[in-house]
Order: structure tokens, then C-alpha cells, then sequence
């Protein structure tokens, strides 16, 4: 049998890499979104970036994932998208 | 892709045959009468003489002619098949070839050989060389490579273990186990989410080790591995323990010779390792999820190489797949996300009373003793503890509703700070009566060798139910 060419087992058609979007230079004038991805204590952790972007006078909106163990429902990445420029998510306990 | 037949007479022979000898001083009387062309598969020498000879070394015209026998005697009259015979047959040789006088001195009738096209392994080789295969995965050419198995590896194509390199005959092997159509896609791979087709799951079946019949119960899990139920992302991405773990039911699991007996949920069968790491495999180069990187766990377990099993049934007890509905006689698979084994030694229990209070007081250790409705669990009963239940007349269910009562426990006894320990319940379970397990949570399964007082306990994902990850049973469609 002819060994030498393999059929490949992965996803192929997936991107090696995605590139990343470009940071913003400020946060004046953005909207930062804070998810909360519903790990325990995640909102502790997101109150005080709440607390901190507030006092810089910077708009925050508060979102939370109903489980962490599924990936957010496509309505939830909808209006993330839709209402605000940037988004910081909690990813541990 | 068509091919033009050359119009007249066509004879496919195999010098090795002998009655393509019997009838190879035939062939110039053919030759003389009419257009004839003799394609012989293993020889320059048969039939030299005439100029319509052809040495099919490549097999392709005998091939593409679907010829089974040698001889084959086919008539083409403008580019289409209108008669064909094969072996020796003296009176379809007259009518096909219009030769009333033809083979006077030889017999009625000699069978034939089998043509060169079917022989073991060739068939899988000329259906890839000249058939329409419908493989569309990438083709990777390590001609460079000392060893297949080291290409494998380097790739990052191995979960640790050597695989089986994937040519593209192994894979159209595997695709014959099913009838799906290679290019189907059975839904979204996470972590990755990308789409999944059965060529893809044939692709990692044959570096798993998988025989083309063990397609129906790799698919068919992979299904329910992939039901939103089932929550596959999150057990993926965990920093806990937990991975899809395989129960199979019904008729297909002695079919393809699965193990339900002694050291059913150890090393040593094909069926078992093999379906199970196929799956692993999938999860890991369809879907992305290897350790290090979106792979969190902890500490994993030795599932995460492969965790298959079949249940050891029994008229006596309804088998899981009838319990989660089932139809008697079918077979299914059910995925649960399985930690590690942790065995129940009861060796002196005789009657069920005493052996449910073990089994009980064994199950509180799933996830933490003060945890509760966390993570689902798989009781496993051997032959000789389920023996003790059946002869007292006990069923699954009666087993199963005696351990939720037995297993209900104070709140203030599990709340967290109970006991000098931080881990446990929130305060407000603290006046309740307690159950360990989430409604359902608790499957039972038959399992194992006929001597041994033991059973098991394989804990699931302490994030089980709607917040995370809910058994799912599938029927293998055959």
C-alpha cells in the first residue's frame, strides 16, 4: 500500500490564524461592554472594572452569558455587537 | 468519466486461468470473423499473436468493463454492451460471437476464475485510481518522511499513542462501513466549531484503529456527543475532569464483538479502545480541543484516551437504552461525561438492604461528600452484586429510588463551613432534606466479569444538567 500520501484529519478549511482587530488608541467616547460569562465571583472581578472605567467617565454596559459552559446564544453576540465598541469578558473563577 | 467500448468482440482473460487456456486457440477464429480486443490481466504472452491483444497491467480496462470472472466474453455494437458471458459456456460463445462451428472439440461448459480486479485489497485501489471518489480531504504528501507513523506525530495528529496513518484507501475502507455519504456533515466540532463530515470521522476512525463496521456506533455517538444537550463544548474547555464517555446497548455490541464482561471498562478489546478514541481523536483534530490549549483540565483522566463500554444486559433489569426509551431489540449509545473509575468493594453484603446502603454511602463521594445536585453519576453493578438485587426481585428502578431515598441527606450537615470544611451547599439548603442527585442524574448500568463482588462508581461533570452537560442517548442506525 502506497504510504506516502496521507488524507489530512483536521479541520482544514478552519484559518490557521485570525487576525486580531487593531487595539483603539483611546477609550474616549467608546462603550465598553463587561461580560460576565457566569463563573462564580466573575462579577466581583467585573464590578470593579465597572467601578474603574466609570470614575474615567467612560460608558459601560453589563452582560452575562446564562451558563459558561455553552458558548453565548447568537442573540446575546447580537446585541453585544449592536450596542457597544469593545468588550471585556471574565474567563476564570 | 465514460470510456468509448471498441466496437465488436472483447475478451478479458488471466494466463494463469486455465480455462482462459481452454479457450485462448479460439481466439484467432474470433479475430478472423471480426473486431476483437483481448485484454489479459497478468501477462504479455496470452494470446501475443493477435494484434488486438492488450496487457491490462494496470487493471483498469477489466475494471472499467466491472468484470468479475475470466474469461469474459463481451459484444459491442456502437460503443454499447449488448451480450456478455463469462467461464466457458459453448453455446452463449456461438451466439455472442455468431460463429455456429465455434469450440466443436470442447466442452459444454468449464467455470471460470475469478478476475485479478477482486482479489483482496485491489479492488479499494482501482476504485481510487479510476473511480469518482468523492475524498475531499486535504492530501498531505510525506514522501519525505522516514515513517508514516512519525509524520502522524509530528503534525500533532496523536493523542500520545502511534496512529494508524490515514491513506486514502484505509478511508474509503472506513467509508464502506457506513452508507452515509462522505460529505455529510453531522454538525458543528466544537471547540471550534467547525463542520464535521463522515469522510472527516472516517479519517480519524482509521488512525484510531476502528474496522469499517464499527462506523454505525462511532456515528451515532458522535451525533449524541454533538446534541446540544450534551454540552461537548464546556466539557472540552474544563478545567475539570469529565469526557465523553461511550455505554452501548443492543444487538450492534456483540455484533462487532464489544467487551460487557470481564475488564469491560479496561484494556484489550478493538471495539471498545477504538470507538472511544476515535471520538477523542475527532474532538481533537476536528474540533481543536488539545490539552494546553483550549483543553483546561486540570488534571484530565485517563478516559481522555478512550472510554467505551457495552452493558452487560440482562432479561431481568431493563437495559439503559430501553430505560431512556429505547425500543427493545435496538441498538444505541449513550454519552455521559465520565471522570474516572472508582470501585465499591462489598464482599460480605447477601441481601439488597445492606448492599443499597453501601452502594449509597459509596455514591456520596461523587464530586465531594458535601457536594450535592453538582454532577450526575454512572452506578456500574456487576453480575454477582446485580444478582443479589434481581433474586430478591429488585429492578433497576426499585435500586434506583431506594438509593435517592437513602441518599438524601440534612442540609445543615453539607452547607459550606459544615463540619470545619469551607467547601459545600449554600446556606439556604441548610433546613432541607438534601437528594445527591439531580432528578435523572443517577444511570445504572450492568457491567462486568461473573466473579467479583464489586461495582463502580464513574463520577460525571460536576457541572451536569441544563448548566452544562445532560446524558443523550442516540439509536445506531444500521
Amino acid at each position: 500500500m502506497n504510504e506516502t500520501i496521507l488524507l489530512d484529519p483536521t479541520a482544514e478549511s478552519a484559518p490557521a490564524q485570525r487576525a486580531r482587530l487593531a487595539r483603539p488608541d483611546s477609550l474616549d467616547g467608546k462603550v465598553v461592554g463587561l461580560l460576565d460569562i457566569s463563573k462564580p465571583r466573575g462579577n466581583v472581578f467585573l464590578d470593579r472594572i465597572e467601578e474603574q472605567l466609570a470614575g474615567m467617565g467612560i460608558e459601560v454596559m453589563r452582560y452575562a452569558k446564562p451558563t459558561f459552559t455553552r458558548v453565548a446564544p447568537t442573540e446575546l453576540k447580537q446585541q453585544m455587537a449592536a450596542e457597544v465598541d469593545l468588550l471585556i469578558e471574565g474567563l476564570a473563577d | 468519466m465514460t470510456t468509448t467500448l471498441p466496437d465488436g468482440l472483447i475478451v478479458v482473460a488471466k494466463a494463469d486461468c486455465p480455462t482462459c487456456r481452454l479457450v485462448e486457440p479460439l481466439l484467432p477464429e474470433l479475430d478472423a470473423a471480426g473486431a476483437l480486443t483481448v485484454y489479459v490481466q497478468d501477462s504479455a504472452e496470452y494470446a501475443a499473436a493477435l494484434p488486438g491483444t492488450r496487457h491490462d497491467h494496470t487493471l483498469e480496462h477489466s475494471w472499467r468493463l466491472d468484470t468479475e470472472f475470466v474469461p469474459t466474453l463481451i459484444r459491442v455494437e456502437n460503443g454499447q454492451e449488448v451480450a456478455r458471458t463469462h467461464g466457458w459456456h459453448k453455446e452463449d460463445w456461438r451466439a455472442i460471437s455468431g460463429l455456429p462451428g465455434l469450440g466443436e472439440d470442447l466442452p459444454e461448459m468449464r467455470p471460470g476464475c475469478g478476475s485479478r480486479t477482486l482479489e483482496p485489497g485491489i479492488a479499494d485501489e482501482l476504485e481510487l485510481a479510476f473511480g469518482d471518489v468523492p475524498l475531499q480531504s486535504r492530501q498531505i504528501d510525506i514522501a519525505g518522511a522516514d515513517d508514516p507513523m512519525e509524520a502522524c506525530f509530528e503534525r500533532g495528529w496523536s493523542d500520545g499513542l502511534p496512529v494508524v496513518p490515514p491513506t486514502p484507501v484505509r478511508v474509503l475502507r472506513m467509508l464502506r462501513g457506513t452508507s452515509r455519504e462522505p460529505d455529510e456533515v453531522l454538525g458543528l466540532m466544537p471547540p471550534d466549531r467547525v463542520p464535521c463530515t463522515v469522510e472527516k470521522v472516517a479519517v480519524n476512525a482509521v488512525m484510531a484503529g476502528c474496522k469499517p463496521e464499527y462506523m454505525p456506533v462511532l456515528l451515532a455517538a458522535l451525533e449524541a456527543a454533538l446534541d446540544e444537550e450534551f454540552g461537548l463544548h464546556g466539557l472540552i474547555c474544563t478545567t475539570m475532569f469529565g469526557t465523553p464517555m461511550i455505554m452501548v446497548n443492543g444487538p450492534i455490541a456483540r455484533a462487532i464483538g464489544m467487551n460487557s464482561g470481564g475488564n469491560a471498562l479496561g484494556q484489550g478489546n478493538r471495539a471498545n479502545a477504538t470507538i472511544g478514541r476515535a471520538l477523542q481523536l475527532i474532538i481533537r483534530n476536528v474540533g481543536g480541543g488539545r490539552p494546553g490549549e483550549i483543553d483546561r483540565a486540570a488534571l484530565g483522566t485517563p478516559g481522555k484516551y478512550t472510554f467505551c463500554f457495552a452493558e452487560a444486559e440482562d432479561s431481568d433489569w431493563l437495559s439503559l437504552a430501553q430505560e431512556r426509551g429505547i425500543e427493545p431489540g435496538r441498538s444505541a449509545v449513550t454519552l455521559f461525561p465520565g471522570e474516572g473509575v472508582q470501585g465499591i468493594i462489598d464482599q460480605k453484603s447477601r441481601d439488597p438492604e445492606s448492599l443499597v446502603r453501601s452502594f449509597a454511602l459509596s455514591l456520596r463521594a461523587v464530586d465531594h461528600a458535601k457536594l450535592a445536585m453538582a454532577g450526575d453519576a454512572v452506578l456500574v453493578v456487576s453480575p454477582e452484586h446485580a444478582r443479589v438485587f434481581i433474586e430478591a426481585g429488585w429492578s433497576k428502578q426499585r435500586l434506583r429510588e431506594e438509593l435517592e431515598q437513602l441518599l438524601l441527606a440534612p442540609g445543615k450537615d453539607l452547607v459550606a463551613g459544615a463540619g470545619g470544611i469551607a467547601e459545600g451547599i449554600p446556606e439556604k439548603f441548610r433546613d432541607k432534606q438534601v437528594p445527591k442527585f439531580r432528578p435523572g442524574g443517577l444511570l445504572i448500568v450492568r457491567v462486568g466479569g461473573t466473579a467479583g463482588l464489586f461495582s463502580a462508581i464513574i463520577a460525571g461533570w460536576a457541572a451536569s444538567g441544563p448548566v452544562g452537560s445532560s446524558p443523550v442517548t442516540r439509536e445506531v442506525l444500521l
